[in-house]
């Protein structure tokens, strides 16, 4: 990168690609060349930025300038106005809301001040597909170091000492799991790299993957040495094709290199990663399913002990950690044990990687310490409620975790605070929800999900959750009594208690977290048959306000069953016999006229 | 491809060259019944799906039974036993595409093309399917044509959208 004059980065996460971030970078490139200064100038594609609400993002190094919502139509601009005379482009710049006032560097974004990067400290950095931006940013330095330096005791040592805990979601300390294999004897052992990441609507794992893959290769090879295998698997989705791309380039390049491969850097040190593909199932998310997958069959649990640790992928002691976790190996060892576990909490260390997403300004991937308060990442970093609307819930850990109320916006970000809380850590999925949403249909639809990835081996998971989706599909249609509550809350906890892995032992979560924190809201629906949130669509009907209607019609075209009648510039009426409920209609109304009674 | 389907019998005739095929992709793999995920990706992305007489095909030659290629090929998302329309329509239904409208989306598309989750129209152009978070939260709610990208899509995007493809505009992208 040192020899350029400039650098222009473009972020080439999944978000900002699809919103043509591919096109956009094509152009600068080939401006460029048409201006004689690809000798001077680089364009360089990198992971996400993680502003993915203002994507395509673009960066200019060294002056930091960052411009947001870039269309393929403005390279030109940027070219000719910015790197050639020198002059920024005001109106691609970032607008602080509060302020109104541009803001040229990332620096002074209310977004990017409260965030610590830890894991995604070379995302959107650097480019994932050069081996040389990654070496040139202390990579490999510390696999290097411990194969050189330091023996497997002392490496595993420091783990423990740096208080890192598993990021997938358990917490489970990494250090005793990496001493737990090495204590297993066999003539082979696995280290594996869970990226199976399932939960509906995270995507840290991927932008890691995708952002900086040597990290996670890195890590995987630090863990062989420690634990004593020479083998490594990644088990990544098959939904994630750039990912596995940029693996793909990131393991060639690292054989080249001698990082990989027979001999790692003359230490008689071998080690080599294959990957493995998943084909769209959550429950491989558990590491002893995520081992049958690998091994070719259908992605069961099976009860533990015996732990991947003594018995894995085919019945050799096998170490899994998710992608996260292993990101955050490197800078432990390159910058010790004492600096990692001084950021974060008492018992829980460094850092959290979250998709923000849902009813918030900022959506995005974001880096916090431990112990950052929901409000903070909600209101400072996430840039409050869209829409000026008002906050209900944030839910975290997907299916496994709770919808947390405005009560609890002040509690810190760790493990222990978010179960105490009724909610979990999980891996980092973050949704904020805002008062049109109805805590009923939010369960239902994490049930619904649940439904779909039980594996069906164990009763209470397969028959429970159905039982439980079918009370919550009868209140949300109108039809569900008081006793109905009782009892989904009597089975949520037997489908809890009764389960055989982490998938059913949690999926009531969400119910008894909205149960908790809303009752009034389950309460309306059975009671008064009403939803509060006017989202439950069996409860509600569209009516349009003749004083308000101006009789311009528009409704009635936009309508998909013509159910709305009414002469030009008289005001209309909503048929409900032949109304779907849609929403076209309200959705379109210049003047307001349209409401959900 | 090189399938010829008779509808009627929902029978499935196997041409040589496709029969080669999966043999040969069995091989590469060593006939290894680990291997099993891996061969299947490796045919479906071949044939667009992995109709039964595949599956009998492959358990043949893995040696394993009919049983258990149908066991995991039923027990991950990602294979399918039915064939694809021309442009595969997804839609995301992850939470954050959830909380910004995306069950309305889908309800609007099974609508207009009258077809369920799962299956194609009868025309072979389209079928859909919904699936779990493609992490473009940012764009949400999204909806994926093939590999092309829709974001922020609105209900009355769906008729724009779906009349594009029906009429041969294949490349032109929709924006707000």
């Amino acid at each position: 990168m040192t020899d350029y004059r400039m650098n222009i980065l473009v972020c080439g996460g999944t978000g900002c690609r699809s919103s043509e971030g591919a096109t956009l970078y094509d152009e600068l490139v080939s401006l460029l060349a048409d201006k004689g200064l690809e000798k001077e100038i680089q364009v360089v594609s990198t992971g996400c930025f993680g502003f993915c609400e203002k994507g395509p993002v673009v960066k200019i190094l060294p002056d930091n300038t960052f411009y947001v919502q870039v269309q393929a139509a403005d390279a030109r601009e940027i070219i000719e106005e910015h790197i050639i005379k020198g002059r920024k482009v005001e109106h691609l710049l970032y607008t602080a809301p509060e302020t109104g006032k541009k803001v040229s560097d990332s620096k002074h974004m209310d977004f990017y001040k409260k965030q610590v990067r830890i894991a995604l400290r070379n995302c959107g950095f650097i480019n994932p597909e050069n081996i040389d931006e990654y070496v040139a940013r202390e990579g490999y330095a510390a696999m290097a170091k411990c194969l050189g330096e330091m023996t497997p005791e002392q490496v595993i040592k420091e783990i423990k000492k740096a208080g890192l805990r598993g990021r997938g979601g358990a917490g489970f300390p990494t250090g005793t799991k990496w001493e737990l294999t090495r204590k297993s004897e066999a003539d082979q052992k696995y280290v594996v790299c869970n990226a199976d990441e399932g939960d509906p609507g995270a995507f840290m794992d991927r932008s890691i993957l995708e952002g900086d893959p040597h990290s996670v290769i890195e890590a995987m090879s630090i863990c062989g040495y420690c634990i004593g295998a020479d083998k490594g698997l990644v088990y990544i989705r098959a939904e994630y094709p750039l990912a596995i791309k940029r693996l793909k380039i990131a393991l060639e390049q690292a054989r080249n290199y001698g990082l990989l491969g027979e001999n790692v850097l003359d230490t008689g040190f071998n080690f080599d990663i294959e990957l493995r593909y998943g084909a769209g199932a959550f429950v491989c998310g558990e590491e002893t399913a995520l081992i049958h997958s690998m091994e070719g069959k259908r992605g069961e649990p099976t009860f533990k002990p015996p732990f991947p640790a003594e018995k894995g992928y085919l019945g050799k002691p096998t170490n899994v950690n998710n992608v996260e976790t292993y990101a955050n190996i490197p800078p432990i060892i390159n910058k010790g044990s004492k600096w990692f576990s001084g950021i974060g909490t008492e018992k829980s260390k460094g850092t959290k990687v979250f998709a923000l997403a849902g009813k918030i300004n900022n959506v995005g991937l974001i880096e916090v310490p431990m112990g950052t308060t929901l409000r903070e990442v909600i209101y400072d970093i996430g840039g409050g409620i869209k829409g000026g609307k008002e906050f209900k819930a944030v839910q975290t850990g997907g299916p496994s975790g709770g919808c947390l109320t405005k009560n609890f916006l002040d509690t810190p970000i760790d493990y222990e605070s978010l179960t105490e809380a009724g909610s979990m850590m999980g891996s980092g999925g973050m949704i904020v929800m805002d008062e049109d949403d109805c805590m009923v249909s939010i369960a239902k639809f994490y049930l619904e999900f649940t439904l779909d990835e039980s594996c069906g081996k164990c009763n209470p998971c397969r028959i429970g959750n159905k039982r439980l989706w079918e009370i919550l599909d009868k209140i949300s249609k109108g039809n569900g009594t008081k006793e109905d509550l009782n009892r989904l809350k009597l089975l949520s906890n037997v489908v809890k208690d009764a389960s055989l892995c982490g998938l059913g032992q949690t999926s009531p979560n969400p119910i008894l977290s909205t149960m908790d924190n809303f009752w009034d809201e389950y309460l309306a629906h059975v009671e008064d048959k009403r939803c509060p949130a006017g989202q439950c669509k069996a409860m509600m009907q569209y009516v349009i306000d003749p004083n308000k209607c101006t009789g311009c019609t528009l409704c009635s075209r936009i309508c998909p069953v013509a159910a709305i009648e009414g002469e030009r510039k008289k005001p209309h009426e909503i048929d409900p016999e032949k109304c779907i409920k849609c929403g076209a209609c309200m959705e379109k109304c210049k003047f307001e006229a349209i409401s959900v009674a | 491809m090189e399938i010829t389907r008779d509808l009627k019998n929902h029978k499935v005739q196997l041409s040589e060259n496709a029969i080669a095929l999966v043999k040969k992709i069995c091989r590469r793999f060593n006939y290894q019944e680990g291997e099993l995920i891996n061969i299947l990706h490796a045919v479906q992305s071949q044939f667009g799906y992995l109709p039964a007489e595949i599956q009998e095909l492959i358990a043949k030659e893995l040696d394993i039974s009919v049983a258990k290629v149908y066991g995991v090929v039923t027990f991950y998302s990602f294979f399918t036993m039915k064939p694809k329309g021309k442009y595969p329509i997804s839609l995301c239904m992850g939470t954050a595409c959830y909380v910004r409208g995306a069950e309305n989306i889908l309800n609007e598309i099974k609508r207009q093309l009258n077809i369920d989750e799962g299956e194609t129209t009868p025309d072979g152009l389209f079928s859909l399917s919904s699936l779990r978070c493609v992490g473009a939260c940012g764009l949400a709610p999204v909806l994926l044509v093939g590999e092309k990208v829709y974001g922020r899509v609105a209900q009355a995007d769906v008729r724009k959208i779906i009349s594009e493809y029906k009429a041969g505009c294949l490349t032109h992208p929709t924006k707000e």
